[in-house]
């Protein structure tokens, strides 16, 4: 017997066989989309970049060579060269790092938080889903990047209050979805079943509501990775994310702003490779959808 | 009939959702180790006195109780280990997420019962299925085989009391008669009391003792399963009820 025929097996012999199979017929019904393996080859590549960083970029991020001031991209320097004769090309690769740190702690803060409140939301409904969703139509009604701008006035400029700031206008949207999607099955029989065996209500939570809950979470995160980003490069722009010298790719369009009808690619490169890194979450994103929401799937 | 103490007591229970009362006033007594029907159209209370009972349906007053021990008005760990309940549509009531394995194994945890592996695989054999399902998502099973799981999950706690909504309605007339049949032998090998709610006559002559007739949220009459034979009844629903499905009754008798 094949590994193949093993993990395809109708009738697994063991739980972990069971899993394996689901997530291998996931796999391939991922490999047959292809707009979603260009999305998922994206984050890969992005993935690796800030990982190997000080391998892949040719020259430090920050060290300055006033001599080599606004090259235009050569081979040398494959993105150019900026104000201060930084390499573009080494600052875009170590930017990645920021980017993804942005993103991800964005989504572990927010998502988590989003999805709890909504199924808490969602499953008792009355109340606490009156005080929770009025909390988060609050939070829903300010425009984003303002709230973001209000909170980092407020906490001081810098990358963690940028990712704190962007975290805390994220989550209301997970918790709408949380709890819509928590109350097509609050009033399912396996549900009732669950509480007729004695489990808690916060067992059922845990253990039955939100498995439920997380495949649509997962889709959405992947498609607000790319708002993510956009946000956090605004407020870079803005000069209220990540400071100077850092590498991020918002505060870098904004300083290359100055020389963009001359030098076009300092501010073009870096704004090349948000557009890429939006794309890549975007179709990754749809592409999750298609396998993990069959219900949604297909529609387009 | 049988038993000497009563595994289900319902004194002056009236049930209400909201401010609407769908009950009124149902006095019924089941023997410990009796089959009880409670039958009506749709909409005729039966499956909400299920709930109340189970605690599903909070909203009641009067007395309520199981094996002498009264309800609470909400799902209540104890009450698990006595009285479990089997819904009407198998469709709904797995978790389609959670493998059969996951499902059968959710009872003991949450009542902290060892020796799980054993139990599943022993109660897997008691409901008729395979083994190889054991590990089968709810999508990769049939109405039936679903329902025999469903079974398996109330059994998992070896309850007394088994509270049947409608258990064979949602399936095949083929299916039925399997779960019909499976339902009888257990019953007969744990020595269980059941209290199913049905429309289906033929079904009641079947499987149960005696039944209780609702109409419009009352009980008009309580009846021995043998009167389905001759149909002589004291009520003029009743007998309607039985001339609706009457000529069923002798040919499905010997399902």
């Amino acid at each position: 017997m094949t590994t193949k025929d093993w993990l395809l097996d109708e009738s697994p012999t063991s739980r972990m066989q069971a899993n394996a199979g689901r997530a291998y017929r996931m796999g391939l019904a991922m490999l047959g989309n292809p707009l979603a393996m260009l999305g998922a080859a994206i984050v890969l590549v992005l993935v690796l970049a800030a990982a190997f960083a000080p391998w892949i970029a040719p020259e430090s991020p920050v060290g300055q060579n006033l001599q080599a001031r606004l090259l235009p991209p050569s081979w040398d320097h494959w993105m150019g060269t900026d104000e201060l004769g930084r390499d573009i090309f080494s600052r875009v690769v170590y930017g990645a790092r920021i980017t993804l740190m942005i993103v991800a702690l964005v989504a572990l803060i927010s998502a988590p938080l989003g999805l709890i409140i909504g199924a808490i939301s969602g499953y008792f409904g009355g109340w606490t889903d009156k005080i929770l969703m009025g909390l988060t139509d609050v939070f829903l009604s300010m425009p984003k990047l303002i709230l973001a701008l209000a909170f980092v006035a407020a906490l001081g400029p810098g990358i963690e209050n940028a990712i704190i700031a962007i975290a805390i206008t994220a989550w209301p949207a997970y918790a709408r979805i949380a709890r819509a999607e928590t109350l097509t099955f609050r009033n399912a029989e396996f549900i009732s079943a669950t509480r007729l065996l004695g489990a808690s209500h916060t067992r059922v939570i845990l253990s039955h509501v939100l498995p439920l809950c997380t495949s649509s979470m997962i889709v959405r995160v992947t498609l607000d990775m790319a708002g993510i980003i956009l946000t956090a490069a605004g407020l870079g722009f803005l000069g209220l994310g990540a400071q100077p010298p850092l590498p991020e790719w918002g505060a870098m369009i904004s300083r290359g702003r100055t020389f963009i009808l001359d030098q076009w690619w300092v501010a073009t490169m870096p704004g090349i490779a948000i557009i890429v890194v939006s794309l890549g979450f975007c179709f990754l994103g749809d592409g999750l959808r298609d396998v993990l929401d069959p219900k949604q799937g297909g529609k387009s | 009939m049988g038993g000497h103490m009563s595994a289900i007591t319902l004194k002056n229970l009236d049930i209400s959702y909201g401010t609407t009362k769908i009950v009124h006033d149902v006095n019924i007594e089941v023997a410990e180790g009796e089959s009880f029907a409670l039958v009506g159209e749709s909409g005729s209370g039966k499956s909400t006195v299920l709930k109340a009972i189970a605690g599903l349906a909070p909203d009641w007053t009067g007395e309520v109780s199981v094996l002498g021990k009264p309800c609470l008005h909400k799902p209540d760990r104890r009450f698990a280990e006595t009285c479990q309940m089997v819904f009407q549509d198998p469709y709904g009531s797995l978790h389609p997420r959670k493998a059969v394995d996951m499902v059968l194994r959710e009872p003991l945890r949450v009542h902290g019962i060892g020796n799980r592996d054993a139990r599943i695989a022993e109660m897997l054999n008691a409901v008729g299925l395979d083994q190889r399902f054991r590990f089968r998502f709810p999508h990769q099973l049939s109405g039936g085989q679903r329902q025999r799981v469903a079974i398996a999950r109330a059994l998992m706690l070896e309850p007394k009391v088994m509270l049947l909504d409608e258990p064979t309605s949602a399936l095949d007339v083929s299916v039925q008669a399997e779960i019909l049949n499976l339902l009888k032998a257990l019953r007969a090998e744990q020595n269980l009391t059941y209290l199913m709610v049905t429309h289906s006559l033929p079904v009641v002559s079947f499987m149960c003792d005696r039944l209780a007739v609702m109409n419009k949220g009352r009980v008009v009459e309580i009846a021995q399963a043998k009167q389905l034979h001759t149909g002589d009844f004291a009520h003029a629903y009743t007998r309607e009820l039985y001339a609706a499905s009457g000529a069923e009754i002798d040919t499905e008798d010997t399902l």
